[in-house]
């Protein structure tokens, strides 16, 4: 089976079955998406396909069509993306275990989304969960990549 | 362990006179400062000067013991620390160190005496002094009940006062200057003619030297990062995916595993049939363990999905199989023998209500909750004949070692515990029966790395809860004042609960944990009775954020608005005037000034609650405001207010505030676990979803800096949150509700 990862191509043996998420955390090495639920309820192993917001523990490796994009092809400690500054900026994370879903999860949708408002953004965030109860900030770094965004 | 078991025993009885005179007996040596750790396998040319502080050729490494769960543990650690040793924390590597005595938490056993925290009369004082020199005697490197700060705020700043002087020390001889004219400036030693030394360079010469003891802390006025908005050293991380937690540890030629244990918690296992599993792609080894069965495999998922497939019989724990007979069981405990403790008894409730012309009685009922963090338990373990290495996130690493050592029969300093950052916890990590499941793998797979991960459901079912709690009160109302208040509370002992699984002595005494949160708020009400009742053991519970407090704050300030009410009493005038602690006053004054308090109605769909709670010495008090919404009830606003007596980093600060508010109220709402045949009926987030981004109301924060005494704040936050929501619901609807979650009894938009 073929894979495109980060812009990376991986052949790999794998059941068609296996979760895009065990794909990419036992098999490839690619730690930002993170387990929560296995039930595509919590949303910490949220994962780009083709720009869009995906459950990657609710996803089977052989449904992928496209490429996909994990916390790591977001940005990176030395370049990060606008929602990553954001993210830093208002110092979000506590434990930071459900924050590359909600990064991934914020990132797609203000790319489709430019100039949210209040309701959109609750709309789309709502899907997250986060058990440190962050939610205050991640509101307003949301808003702050957004404007980011459109001053870019 | 079972020494110092008998020593707890027989001499320190925490809660006793005996403490007092042991105190007094033993205390020298107790109070002196234990080995350092670090000195062991300190390297050549490296200088562990302080058991925080360890320099080397590669630059300074602060050593941070009490475990980071989230709340930042790691980054005021190192703060701490940096204020006097003049480094840059981001500049610096941290390492949470190997469990070692010496990192022992002086302040873990205040929540547990029967001494409000903010008692400081000579007995709570000397009972907290002994509460101290036990903790040093059990080694109890243990991270929790909001101790991290109030422990460390002075010792932390004394070792990095004492490897800054030891330094200059090291630069003093080499240079010929004398060290009262050597200066220190981020991470060097600086020489009047403007010359400078690395603290790198000098960790030879350092490590030669006895260490200066004798060191003054900075005045206030000269400190960088104390009181000022701090920059958490893992925010970067945090942001971009590269935390690495302990689900993250990677190692050549691991395996990876999963457990299925009886979902009845201490119900043992009859027989399993793993034929099927035994089949699947990619399963190495089934491997009977302690109450089930694991499966180790070559993928997480694999492993998964084969330990569903295993048939599996149990044999049923030693409880009642369902809530039902749960509730019943509290429902039969509150008898003379089963009373556990009056910690408070204030006036005399029985002739009040005998001469009362108005009393109420009324239930309350808290229910069982997991602490569910996102990151699922889980640890790596490599085990041989020789050593065994863990890698895992724990809060008490000394007794991970312990319960290692005895498993493997290897020698506690063979066994390497490799501390991780944790995704969660909310006490949790309180235990280690996960990490002890990895090792009972790893045994099978010697010299082979093994990753254990509990999958969410398997979770869910072992996590240990809080427990239920059930009290009748009874009060009464006289001249528009609360004239007397009673609280007979029952449940189980999660303290006793947790310290025999752990092994640990249980403090003997009364369980004060079970009526935190009641007995000790401070408050002046003529006739006020506190009774705790003990019943026995049924599910295995362990303390969730906020401990007592966490479900006790519902039970005493729900009931006390009842009878706010019932006095045809304003409820912030009302806690004002009854409240008889300063700092909780201006708590309450602070409160009511920033909500702009008018009473509990704002309009026909607006409306408010208030509650004070005091936990773990912090004065927290709340005002919920919600509105009537055609999709039920929303919380619109929290006024938040407390005194933690001095604020470290604001940032943080405000951080938790919001997050324990969240927490709180989510829970409030909509969690609970609830049982049959023995197992919790919640098996993943969609039963037990807390509060959601859209449900987030605005939260409106004030911090306090009264008091004498610097405290935690992980925890304070909780308590008041549940009844502010429940009494404001009251003022909105009239309708009082006495049983959490909430949304058994309204809807929630």
């Amino acid at each position: 089976m073929q894979l495109t990862v980060n812009g990376k191509n991986h052949d790999l043996d794998v059941e068609p079955e296996m979760p895009l998420l065990w794909v990419l955390r036992d098999e490839l090495g690619i730690l930002g998406p993170k387990y929560g639920c296995g039930a595509g309820l919590c949303g910490a192993c949220t994962v780009h396909v083709d720009g869009s917001a995906v459950r990657s523990c609710s996803i089977t490796a052989g449904e992928v069509r496209g490429n996909v994009t994990t916390i790591e092809g977001l940005g990176t400690p030395s370049n990060p993306h606008i929602v990553q500054q954001a993210w830093i900026d208002h110092q979000v994370a506590q434990c930071g275990y459900c924050q590359s879903g909600q990064m991934m999860t914020a990132a797609a949708f203000l790319s489709k989304t430019p100039e949210p408002s209040e309701s959109q953004i609750s709309d789309a965030m709502s899907g997250n969960l986060c058990r440190c109860g962050t939610y205050t900030r991640i509101h307003s770094a949301v808003k702050t990549a957004a404007q980011m965004t459109k001053g870019k | 362990m079972a020494r110092l078991k008998t020593i707890a025993r027989r001499t320190f009885l925490v809660g006793s006179a005996a403490v007092v005179g042991g105190v007094a007996f033993g205390y020298y040596s107790l109070r002196k400062e234990p080995p350092n750790p670090l000195l062991k396998g300190l390297k050549s040319g490296q200088a562990a000067i302080t058991p925080y502080v360890r320099v080397d050729s590669e630059g300074v490494t602060l050593i941070t013991p009490r475990a980071d769960k989230g709340q930042g543990a790691y980054s005021i650690q190192a703060h701490l620390i940096a204020e006097e040793l003049d480094v840059d924390p981001h500049k610096v590597r941290i390492d949470p160190g190997p469990p070692d005595t010496a990192y022992f938490n002086s302040r873990i056993m205040d929540d547990s005496l029967p001494f409000a925290t903010i008692d400081e009369g000579v007995m709570a004082r000397g009972a907290r002094g002994g509460g101290e020199v036990l903790s040093r005697l059990l080694g109890m490197q243990i991270t929790g009940g909001s101790s991290t700060v109030p422990d460390g705020y002075h010792k932390l700043r004394v070792a990095g006062a004492v490897a800054r002087e030891t330094l200059k020390e090291a630069a003093a001889r080499r240079s010929g200057v004398p060290r009262s004219q050597l200066k220190t400036s981020d991470g060097r030693v600086i020489l009047p003619d403007g010359k400078s030394v690395s603290y790198a360079e000098l960790a030879a010469e350092a490590a030669q030297i006895a260490p200066i003891t004798d060191v003054a802390l900075r005045p206030e006025k000269e400190w960088r990062y104390i009181g000022k908005n701090m920059r958490r050293i893992d925010i970067v991380a945090k942001s971009t995916g590269t935390q690495r937690y302990g689900i993250d540890v990677r190692l050549d030629g691991m395996v990876y595993a999963t457990v299925r244990t009886n979902p009845g918690m201490g119900g043992t296992i009859k027989r399993y049939d793993a034929s099927n599993a035994e089949k699947m792609r990619g399963v190495k080894k089934i491997v009977p363990i302690k109450d089930g069965v694991g499966v180790i495999a070559d993928n997480t998922w694999r492993a998964f999905h084969a330990a569903e497939a295993i048939k599996i019989e149990w044999n049923d724990p030693p409880y009642p199989a369902d809530s039902a007979g749960m509730w019943k069981v509290l429902e039969g405990s509150f008898s003379k023998d089963q009373q556990d403790s009056r910690l408070r008894n204030d006036g005399d409730v029985e002739k009040a209500f005998a001469g009362a012309s108005k009393s109420i009685e009324a239930e309350y009922r808290t229910p069982y909750l997991a602490h569910a963090p996102l990151e699922p338990m889980n640890a790596v373990v490599l085990y041989t004949k020789q050593r065994i290495d863990i890698w895992t996130g724990t809060q008490i690493p000394v007794f991970l070692r312990a319960h290692a050592a005895k498993l493997t029969q290897l020698p506690e300093e063979k066994v390497y515990v490799h501390a991780q950052p944790i995704g969660g916890s909310f006490g949790a990590r309180l235990d280690d029966t996960y990490a002890l499941q990895a090792i009972e793998l790893a045994m099978a797979m010697e010299g082979v790395p093994v990753k254990m991960t509990w999958s969410r459901e398997e979770n869910m079912a072992h996590d240990y809860p809080r427990p239920i709690q059930l009290s009748r009160a009874k009060g009464s109302v006289r001249d528009g004042k609360v004239e007397s208040m009673s609280i007979d509370i029952a449940g189980q002992s999660m303290g006793a609960s947790w310290f025999n699984r752990l092994q640990a002595p249980v403090p003997p005494g009364p369980d004060t944990t079970s009526v935190n949160g009641i007995w000790d708020q401070p408050f002046s009400i003529p006739n006020y009775r506190v009774t705790g009742y003990r019943t026995k053991e049924m599910v295995p519970v362990s303390p969730w954020r906020s401990v007592g407090a966490s479900g006790n704050g519902f039970h005493h300030a729900s009931f006390l608005d009842e009878l706010i009410y019932a006095a045809g009493a304003d409820p912030m005038s009302e806690l004002i005037r009854l409240c008889n602690h300063e700092p909780s006053k201006a708590v309450l004054h602070t409160l009511r000034d920033i909500s702009d308090w008018k009473g509990v109605r704002l309009d026909d769909r607006r409306a408010r609650g208030v509650a004070l709670t005091l936990s773990f010495g912090v004065p927290m008090a709340q005002v919920v405001e919600i509105s009537d919404t055609a999709q039920g009830i929303k919380i619109e606003k929290v006024f938040a207010v407390c005194d933690v007596g001095r604020i470290l980093d604001p940032i943080n600060f405000e951080a938790q505030v919001q997050g324990g508010i969240i927490w709180a109220l989510g829970h409030a709402m909509n969690c609970e676990l609830t049982y049959e045949n023995f197992a919790p009926n919640q098996t993943n987030f969609h039963v037990f979803e807390a509060m959601r981004f859209r449900q987030v109301p605005e939260i409106i924060i004030k911090g306090l800096e009264l008091g004498k005494e610097v405290r935690g704040l992980g925890e304070p936050p909780v308590p008041p949150a549940a009844p502010a929501l429940a009494n404001a619901i009251f003022a909105l609807t009239g309708k009082r509700v006495r049983e959490l979650p909430l949304n058994k009894s309204v809807k929630f938009a």
